[in-house]
């Protein structure tokens, strides 16, 4: 497994316990900012950043010079997804919409590196 | 990785990219808010991520990466029944989200019976192959 793979997963999987300890609060009576943090720490923290990871690991090999594509793509898109993500739970509660669209570009971002790195490994055998 | 997951997979990377459009938007909405109406655009949001982005990666990697029967041409069972709930999701898809925007409520249900039906191709698919490997005994 490498290294990007094994750092998505580890975080995936501290999103996955954030986000149901989101839940958790949410159910107790937490405050309103804290539903689409709990959806997004769910979807995009662990859902998203595991199969990122997995598919890094796991789809065809691009060649074989770059096996996974372009590394430097998958590195920036990995913290291109992360500060996104982090950005939100920051804002959210600040409602700080400067924070807000920072986060939404970076998040798109990550998507558009994703797509573009993993597009040319999705192909026949 | 079989044709029909391919299409599954790149199918599902194009949802991927629009539905983190539509959400890069909202959110960029949520913060300066220059555009009240695209909150119209919530639930075509949630359906190109929810059911055109991780559902149907879902459907096309379990489709390439379960267990066959053999290396002969059938070896992953009934291949129309995949190419069947490929089409019949990504109808759905679209219906849903065009009933979403525009349409009568009638749409989305619609879209949602053929995204079902879907399902049930798929599910005639896998369920013979959710075995031990078709290669080893084990």
């Amino acid at each position: 497994m490498p290294p990007l793979t094994r750092w998505y997963i580890k975080l995936s999987l501290v999103y996955f316990v954030a986000a149901l300890a989101a839940s958790v609060w949410q159910a107790a009576g937490g405050p309103l900012w804290l539903t689409p943090i709990y959806i997004h720490l769910l979807v995009v923290g662990w859902i998203t950043g595991m199969i990122f990871g997995v598919a890094y690991w796991m789809f065809p090999k691009f060649s074989k010079e770059q096996p996974r594509g372009a590394d430097g793509l998958a590195v920036a898109t990995f913290a291109l997804l992360q500060a996104g993500l982090l950005l939100r739970i920051v804002a959210e509660p600040l409602q700080a919409g400067g924070l807000l669209v920072l986060s939404a570009v970076s998040q798109w971002l990550a998507g558009v590196g994703f797509i573009a790195n993993t597009w040319p490994r999705v192909k026949e055998r | 990785m079989p044709r029909v997951s391919v299409w599954f997979v790149r199918a599902a990377l194009v949802y991927l990219g629009a539905g983190f459009t539509v959400g890069t938007l909202l959110l960029a909405n949520k913060g300066i808010g220059f555009a009240p109406a695209l909150w119209r655009w919530l639930p075509v949001h949630l359906e190109l991520l929810l059911v055109g982005w991780f559902v149907q990666l879902v459907m096309g990697v379990a489709y390439w990466i379960f267990p066959r029967f053999g290396m002969s041409p059938a070896a992953r069972g009934r291949e129309g029944l995949a190419w069947l709930a490929l089409g019949l999701l990504n109808a759905g898809v679209w219906v849903v989200c065009a009933g979403a925007l525009a349409g009568p409520p009638a749409l989305a249900t619609l879209g949602r019976v053929a995204e079902l039906a879907a399902a049930g191709a798929m599910a005639l698919n896998i369920w013979s192959r959710t075995r031990a490997s078709g290669i080893s005994p084990m």
